[in-house]
């Protein structure tokens, strides 16, 4: 050990050591800053290669020189815990910060310094940085796809009183709490149907349909109010005769009349793209694929062996086979599964498809949390008298649910991340929308831009989602 | 077996066996009016369509099935390209999440969050659209140690031209096997007698041996083939021999490895914490070197945990791996999902053809992972 006093830096020396390594440390590090940024080589008179490291080779002497434990110094102690360990360490530390400095002038001066977006031509385009101009021109086609520039308005105030009635969760208070469940699992899904139908799509107000959505509403609403003993005999009854009463005693004809005055104009959903059809897929997959998810997994469990296998088959096979040829079924293959005059719009084709796919994964992720409840909970639910519905809507999916948050929340990213997919039925959202202006003539050469600009926008997205999962999870912890 | 629990399986059932026969109803009826019938037949008759891509000879000649084999052969050589790149990012990128060095510790967790959080197909696109089309085109592309072309019409590389291949092959297997003898030998000597025999010399030892025994006796000759830069027309140029990589391949296989080796980042992380600080501790008070607590103690544990959403990633992987239909990749979704359906336009046969093979794969790959999983299973007593 006594050999190499000279080089092992020690803390009687301390002063010493300190200056030097700290002045070889900073030479090194600005050799690479002025190299980079101002183009000035500092150590041009050595050959190239050792002109080249010799940078990370100061630092690292220096680095070494640094290296005291317990020097007494807080700031000191605090860079050798963190990126100053041993020499590999120290080494791995310097690539990195060397790395970063060496990058950033040309993503700088790519991203803001010589980029442009003035203007709204290619000819304001002449930097030798990114072309913003063209994200900012094709914004519109971005957002909205091919839908009219003049009908705009309709997906915005869709989309924002959407956002609005979904956050009616934090406000709530405590008294109105308990009907959240109902709101969000039947109410809002189908107000969202509904404007997604009247304002976005802007179908007729009244079609024969409606009768039976208005039946279904009203009866779900007023059924929740009634005495658990009538309920099942109630939702037989109900609805069919507010379904039959509405269509065949109230206003029959005067409604159809009214339905044909159509105030919004009709857009076709192969007019939807860009990033509101990517909300809309995600959405309605996202509200469709946990249910059926749910009751996936309950059958899976389930000790009728029918339906246990039944779910078996149908979660093994669509997780054995990839999205993309689900999508290729739905658009090629199912249309020869339905009757000749039997129509179904590509984008409900597209959601079908997406929500089962993804409800097989659902299905095995909440699977998991059932597994991982103690008997126990089962027994104890038992005991109490409780049959199987009582006994997994009080007590079994409540705790099942809360445990598994985090792989919901991955498969409902997983999701949003699949819908760029899409494209192989000919629906364009952001990333098909990007392929189409990357080949517009006018455009041509700035597909950096627009997928650097997608990329940006789907990791905020994404990025929201893991981290909203992530404070989900830890509200609902609770201690076993 | 009483009513109760038979009427809801009876409705099930009843429902399940409705709808597919209204489907194949619907279907029959549908074939019947344009003409069609069903059947495989279709597979051996000639395909008349030419892929950019294959590791099998193949021309309009041959028949549809072999079109469907080119194809799968394309989607398991991006998959297992893929696999082997996202295990090396991956396993190094876990570690690097674990490291003490902050920089290092934040450079791979930003790396983690930025690809995970990007559509796949998003990624293909930026890496084949706009990355890989900056590169040069062929005549002016500058060569890599001399022997490499990246260029904007493919990665050309050096490729080796073999005789006697199969004696080689041979005896690379034969030093695999000997491998695996000496192995169990070695390890009944060790239990028998407390003697460890230095294995990993010996696996070395006999893995450059018997090949280059191969060499010296079996007549096996190897030579490099470098590309050459070619001058089709006026401006057109390309490279001859060597080995080309087409851009498709790349980027997919680019995109693919960068985007599952975060997931698994994530396992290998997750693994290795998962090994409780007890047990690092007890292996070293009993006086195990740092290499063998990781070798002996904290590795077969976390292996228990890393390998099975191990393996659902690398499924994950060769599924995704169908995405190359996005950027003309001719794997099987490409080949026979698309051009083979255009031509023939049976799309209830080659849906179903392709949609099996997926099947069979994962379902081959699930029961070998049960199987692992019980083997590895902690054996309580």
């Amino acid at each position: 050990m006594k050999k190499s006093t000279l080089l092992t830096p020690d803390k009687n020396n301390l002063l010493t050591y300190l200056s030097v390594g700290l002045t070889l440390f900073f030479f090194s590090v600005l050799d690479v800053v002025l190299g980079s940024f101002y183009n000035i080589n500092l150590t041009s008179f050595l050959p190239g290669v050792l002109s080249f490291l010799l940078p990370l080779f100061l630092g690292f002497i220096g680095l070494h020189f640094i290296r005291i434990e317990y020097s007494g110094i807080k700031f000191l102690d605090l860079i050798n815990k963190n990126i100053n360990t041993n020499s590999f360490n120290a080494l791995l530390s310097l690539l990195i910060i060397f790395i970063i400095i060496k990058l950033s002038p040309p993503t700088l001066s790519w991203f803001i310094l010589d980029a442009s977006i003035a203007g709204d031509s290619k000819d304001a385009c002449s930097g030798s940085g990114a072309c913003w101009t063209y994200i900012k021109v094709w914004f519109n086609r971005f957002m909205y796809g091919m839908y009219p520039n003049e009908e705009q308005w309709r997906i915005n105030i869709s989309f924002i009183s959407l956002a609005f009635l979904g956050s009616v969760g934090f406000f709530t208070t405590e008294k109105l709490k308990k009907y959240l469940t109902l709101y969000y699992v039947v109410i809002y899904p189908l107000i969202a149907l509904l404007f997604i139908y009247f304002f976005i799509s802007g179908g007729p107000i009244f079609f024969d349909f409606s009768y039976g959505i208005i039946a279904a509403v009203v009866s779900i609403i007023i059924g929740f109010f009634i005495p658990s003993k009538f309920k099942m005999y109630y939702f037989i009854i109900v609805p069919i005769t507010i379904y039959i009463l509405l269509k065949y005693v109230f206003f029959y004809e005067e409604l159809i009349e009214l339905g044909k005055l159509e105030s919004l104009e009709w857009v076709e959903t192969g007019a939807w793209g860009g990033l509101s059809l990517t909300f809309i897929v995600s959405f309605f997959c996202l509200i469709f694929c946990f249910p059926i998810g749910l009751f996936l997994s309950l059958g899976r469990r389930s000790d009728l062996p029918i339906i246990k296998y039944i779910s078996i088959g149908f979660i093994e096979f669509w997780r054995g086979v990839p999205l993309i040829t689900v999508l290729f079924m739905s658009s090629v293959m199912f249309p020869m599964f339905l009757p000749e005059d039997m129509f179904i719009d590509k984008l409900v084709r597209v959601i079908i498809a997406i929500s089962l796919f993804e409800a097989a994964y659902v299905a095995e992720v909440i699977r998991g949390g059932l597994q991982a409840l103690p008997r126990g909970q089962y027994d104890a639910a038992k005991s109490l008298g409780m049959g199987y519905w009582k006994m997994h809507i009080f007590v079994i999916l409540p705790q099942a649910l809360k445990l598994v948050i985090p792989g919901i929340a991955n498969t409902f990213l997983a999701l949003v991340k699949d819908t760029p997919l899409i494209f192989v039925v000919g629906l364009l959202e952001l990333a098909g929308m990007l392929g189409l202006a990357k080949t517009n003539p006018k455009w041509l050469g700035y597909a950096m831009e627009g997928y650097v600009f997608a990329s940006i926008v789907f990791f905020i997205i994404c990025y929201a989602m893991s981290k909203y999962s992530y404070n989900l999870e830890q509200k609902y912890k609770t201690e076993r | 077996m009483n009513f109760k629990k038979l009427l809801p399986q009876l409705l099930t059932l009843l429902v399940v066996i409705l709808i597919f026969g209204f489907f194949s109803y619907n279907a029959q009826v549908n074939m019947e009016n344009r003409g069609i019938t069903f059947g495989y037949g279709f597979l051996s008759q000639e395909s008349s369509f030419d892929v950019q891509f294959s590791l099998i000879e193949y021309d309009g000649s041959h028949s549809y099935f072999r079109a469907y084999l080119v194809g799968l052969l394309n989607t398991i050589l991006v998959s297992v390209v893929g696999i082997i790149f996202a295990t090396i990012i991956g396993v190094i990128v876990g570690i690097a999440r674990l490291s003490n060095n902050f920089l290092i510790e934040r450079a791979a967790s930003a790396y983690v969050e930025f690809f995970r959080n990007i559509p796949l197909l998003l990624q293909i696109f930026f890496w084949y659209f706009a990355a890989l089309r900056a590169l040069p085109l062929p005549e002016k592309a500058e060569p890599m140690f001399g022997v490499f072309f990246l260029t904007i019409k493919g990665f050309f590389i050096p490729s080796f031209v073999w005789n006697n291949i199969d004696v080689f092959v041979y005896s690379l297997i034969a030093s695999i096997i000997s491998i695996f003898f000496v192995k169990i030998y070695a390890k009944k000597k060790q239990e028998k007698e407390g003697i460890q025999t230095p294995m990993l010399l010996i696996a070395f030892g006999l893995l450059i041996i018997l090949p280059l025994l191969s060499y010296l006796f079996g007549g096996v000759t190897t030579s490099v083939e470098v590309p050459v830069i070619k001058q089709l027309s006026q401006n057109s140029f390309t490279f001859e021999g060597g080995l080309k990589l087409p851009p498709e391949l790349i980027s997919l296989a680019l995109a693919l490895s960068l985007y599952t080796a975060t997931f698994i980042a994530e396992n290998v992380r997750a693994g290795v914490q998962g090994v409780g600080k007890g047990q690092k501790e007890a292996a070293a008070s009993i006086g195990l070197t740092p290499n063998q607590v990781l070798k002996l103690v904290v590795m077969p544990q976390a292996l228990r945990i890393i390998i099975p959403p191990t393996t659902n990633q690398y499924l994950n992987l060769t599924k995704n791996s169908s995405l190359a239909a996005a950027i003309a990749y001719p794997d099987l979704v490409l080949v026979f999902a698309g051009t083979a359906l255009m031509q023939t336009g049976r799309a209830i046969e080659i849906v179903s053809i392709t949609m099996l093979t997926y099947l069979s794969l994962s379902i081959s790959i699930s029961i070998l992972m049960n199987w692992y999983n019980k083997k590895i299973a902690i054996k309580e007593k």
